[in-house]
């Protein structure tokens, strides 16, 4: 053991900093604003049957030239029976919400829709979880903010409500007015 | 209200905890004895507040308290009881006040347990631990509250805790792994209490290895229950995957290892200072480093908590101040380890630093290839590390510790005759050799040449184990049992240990190289034979779970003719979440599991289904192996001279 200069004692504080410089920089990469590999992507391409419309199928055509919240749920899902309500109410006012089904069962979700009213425009079903995955769900409910070019802006993961809306969706959506 | 309380009870702990951590530093400057005296009293009451918060939310999960975001999070009102107590730990914010609520228990037993360290030591101790405490109570005050409320929309029902997590194994892995991650605290705060108070003697080595051994203990057992966990509940029947969570938690045991071997040098012999220090404080940064990658969302595991990119720049943050801050005090109190005294070449001492040199090698080969996908993001490169590269360097380093481990065991302190060594190692050589040999020739199945060293060498540690026992203990002359009766404690934990790690080797040797998997079709009415076993696939039925819906195989295993056991494989719809789990079935005895597990369903109107066969030989053997090093580490650390007083007597005369 070498301690006659002392010298070396700096060394595991100088391989430290180069170590912490890394996974700083690396944290760095992290922080951006969207936590999803598809910010900024067009959407996965889409060709999924519709709930509502049986027999037709939405794509991606469908996101043009419009801004849109794709909203994911499921009637599996008890989050989504809570912001449901606030879904109906943000239709109320206008915006474009598109409904992915996610994991369900047509006839329960057509049931769901019935009972507590649809505020989507249109509802694409994605049975087997599929689409799902192309997107990067954790689970149900997420939601996507997407741009009339069909590109994802935002994606939110958890209870959409006031509070989150004003938060996070706000200041992406009111881009649109201008 | 509850939550109110559990939250009110943080904020009375990091009141507590900046207490603790600075009135003794000021007393002991200023040599005011009464200001130290803050620190014990304070940590006691940290604990006391901390263990009120924990349990605080443990009533808001067992009376469902949707309206606190945690338990919404990863409860439901249909999980069972056992498993909402569980879920306390199963996600960030609640592991994280697991892992406070130990640090305080840590810092109760330091402060309950003082023996002959010296008063002003230990007030620094426990200040150091205080310290700690702060960052661990900010980061989860300002970032991750477990009490945070959802008001006023808070859902009916909870989201579930993750299926993956609804498992026996995960109620007690993470408590005992936090336990020993956070054990290695205390080493840690003796570090840097000895380095301030420029007492780093055999004394020293003393107070702190009993400590540090306690901890090593919990962590070699929190590993292999995370290793167990993840073979019987991931259905892919692999024991360990070189996960970025599972290296976080290799190395500080690795780093620990090499811990206690180097305290065993300072405590005896006084040499190996600087190193030790620097090995105790590497040991809790590591830890800490484990904390950072698990937390910050920064590599991609199995395990990860929420990606949040906040909580990875605070807990970087607290990383850079606690290990910069103890490195730059490290290098700037470098005289005070300074100590001279030589020892040969050939000697324990060497053989010791030789057990270090190869855990440090090791630390590091995990280290570079847990952080091997970082440096090459960083540089735009897409690199995979996987098994191959970390079995190219473990492998070996395993066979040269072992070849080393049993010369150091019967080398003297400080100068060992080269003669008497070679004529004990002499007879051991070629009775292993040919012993391991025997043993691969006369059991089933092929063995690369690797695999025949490694047994070689397992059946060399343990015999040098018993015969070294067996020489002591009739060296006594007083006949087998009562001499074994007078070896201490602490060499019987250490034999232990030894052969635990004997033991482990010889499950993985087995396990790599003589396992057998089947992946096959079957369809009711199947019969397939597996390493002379025949499954049977003899039906398909369903089942209502407390919280899933399961559809589960009957399969009858038979040995020639012999019913050996009926496996009942599932695969499991959690109905909240949707997920899909595989829950494998398995058979275990001393030699071997058998392990079934339902993959897909193939064709629905023939209930053809993917199903996936194991024979696993020697897995068992990891957990037997894990075992005997954590009750070799519990005797080694209850040995009696860490609690009587002659041995103060004895540093004297030495």
């Amino acid at each position: 053991m070498p301690s006659r200069n002392g010298w070396w004692m700096f060394l595991p504080l100088v391989a430290f900093i180069g170590l912490a410089v890394l996974l700083a920089t690396q944290l760095g990469r992290n922080t951006e604003e969207l936590p999803t590999a598809l910010a900024g992507k067009p959407l996965p391409t889409m060709q999924l049957p519709s709930l509502m419309r049986t027999g037709s199928e939405v794509s991606n055509d469908f996101f043009i030239g419009h801004w849109t919240l794709l909203n994911v749920w499921a009637t599996w899902c008890p989050t989504c029976y809570v912001e449901h309500p606030y879904l109906m109410q943000l239709a109320e006012q206008g915006v474009r919400i598109v409904g992915l089904n996610y994991k369900d069962d047509a006839g329960k979700a057509r049931e769901y829709l019935a009972k507590y009213g649809n505020p989507f425009v249109e509802v694409p079903a994605d049975e087997s979880g599929r689409y799902g995955i192309d997107l990067g769900v954790y689970g149900a409910p997420e939601t996507f903010v997407i741009n009339p070019e069909g590109e994802v802006v935002l994606r939110y993961v958890g209870e959409l409500n006031d509070r989150s809306w004003q938060q996070r969706f706000a200041p992406v959506w009111q881009k649109e007015a201008e | 209200m509850v939550a109110e309380l559990g939250h009110f009870c943080l904020w009375l702990a990091l009141a507590l905890a900046v207490l603790q951590s600075t009135l003794p530093v000021y007393g002991y400057v200023s040599g005011k004895p009464w200001l130290q005296a803050v620190a014990r009293p304070a940590a006691l009451l940290q604990w006391l507040f901390l263990s009120i918060a924990l349990l605080t939310l443990a009533w808001a999960f067992y009376s469902h308290d949707f309206t606190i975001s945690y338990v919404a999070g990863h409860s439901n009102s249909q999980l069972p009881l056992g498993y909402r107590i569980s879920a306390i730990w199963g996600g960030h914010e609640g592991s994280l006040l697991l892992w406070v609520w130990i640090l305080s228990l840590w810092g109760l037993m330091v402060s309950l347990l003082r023996g002959r360290v010296p008063t002003d030591v230990h007030a620094l101790v426990l200040a150091v631990m205080g310290m700690i405490g702060i960052g661990f109570l900010l980061f989860m005050l300002l970032t991750s509250n477990p009490f945070d409320r959802n008001l006023p929309w808070f859902p009916l029902d909870g989201a579930d805790l993750n299926p993956l997590l609804q498992d026996p194994g995960l109620i007690i892995h993470p408590p005992m792994l936090y336990t020993g991650y956070v054990g290695f605290s205390v080493a840690f705060a003796f570090a840097i209490a000895g380095l301030i108070a420029g007492r780093l003697d055999p004394a020293w080595a003393r107070w702190a290895r009993p400590w540090t051994t306690v901890a090593w203990a919990f962590l070699s057992l929190g590993i292999a229950l995370g290793s167990w966990w993840a073979y019987y509940e991931l259905g892919w029947g692999g024991w360990w995957f070189w996960d970025p969570v599972e290296n976080a938690s290799l190395m500080p045991w690795l780093c620990g290892t090499a811990l206690i071997h180097s305290l065993a040098v300072t405590e005896k012999r006084g040499l190996f200072r600087a190193w030790t220090v620097l090995l105790a404080l590497m040991a809790f940064s590591l830890c800490l480093l484990g904390t950072f990658l698990v937390r910050s969302g920064i590599l991609t595991s199995v395990h990860s908590f929420a990606n949040d990119p906040a909580r990875g720049a605070f807990v970087l943050t607290f990383l850079a101040i606690v290990v910069g801050g103890s490195l730059t005090l490290f290098a700037l109190r470098a005289p005070v380890l300074r100590h001279r005294a030589g020892f040969e070449w050939l000697s324990r001492d060497s053989f010791l630093l030789g057990n270090n040199l190869l855990l440090l090698t090791a630390t590091f080969v995990v280290l570079m290839g847990t952080l091997f996908p970082l440096i090459g993001e960083a540089l735009d490169i897409k690199i995979s590390v996987r098994s191959p590269y970390f079995n190219a360097f473990f492998v070996p380093l395993t066979l040269v510790l072992m070849l080393l481990l049993v010369p150091g065991m019967f080398s003297n302190w400080k100068k060992q005759d080269g003669k008497a060594l070679l004529k004990r190692l002499l007879w051991l050589a070629p009775v292993s050799v040919v012993a391991g040999a025997a043993l691969v020739a006369f059991s089933d199945g092929e063995m690369p040449f690797v695999g025949v060293l490694a047994v070689i060498m397992v059946v060399y540690v343990i015999l040098a184990q018993l015969s070294d026992w067996l020489q002591k203990a009739l060296a006594f002359r007083v006949g087998l049992l009562r001499g074994a009766g007078r070896l201490t404690r602490a060499y019987h934990g250490m034999l232990l240990g030894h052969i635990g790690l004997a033991v482990i080797v010889a499950g993985v040797t087995q396990v790599s190289f003589r396992e057998v998997e089947r992946d096959l079709r079957m369809v009711p009415g199947d019969v397939i034979e597996v390493a002379g076993y025949q499954f049977a696939f003899s039906e398909v039925v369903e089942r209502a779970g407390p919280n899933f819906d399961a559809i589960r195989a009957i399969v009858p295993v038979t040995e020639n003719g012999r019913d050996i056991v009926t496996l009942t494989p599932e695969k499991r719809t959690y109905r909240v979440s949707g997920q899909v789990m595989t829950e494998a079935a398995l058979h275990s005895n001393f030699f071997r599991d058998l392990y079934v597990a339902l993959g897909e369903p193939i064709d629905q109107a023939e209930q053809a289904w993917a199903v996936r066969i194991y024979y696993k030989p020697g897995i068992g053997w990891l957990w037997i192996g894990s075992l005997l090093l954590g009750i070799g580490g519990f005797l080694a650390a209850s040995d009696r001279r860490y609690r009587s007083k002659s041995s103060e007597q004895a540093d004297a005369i030495a």
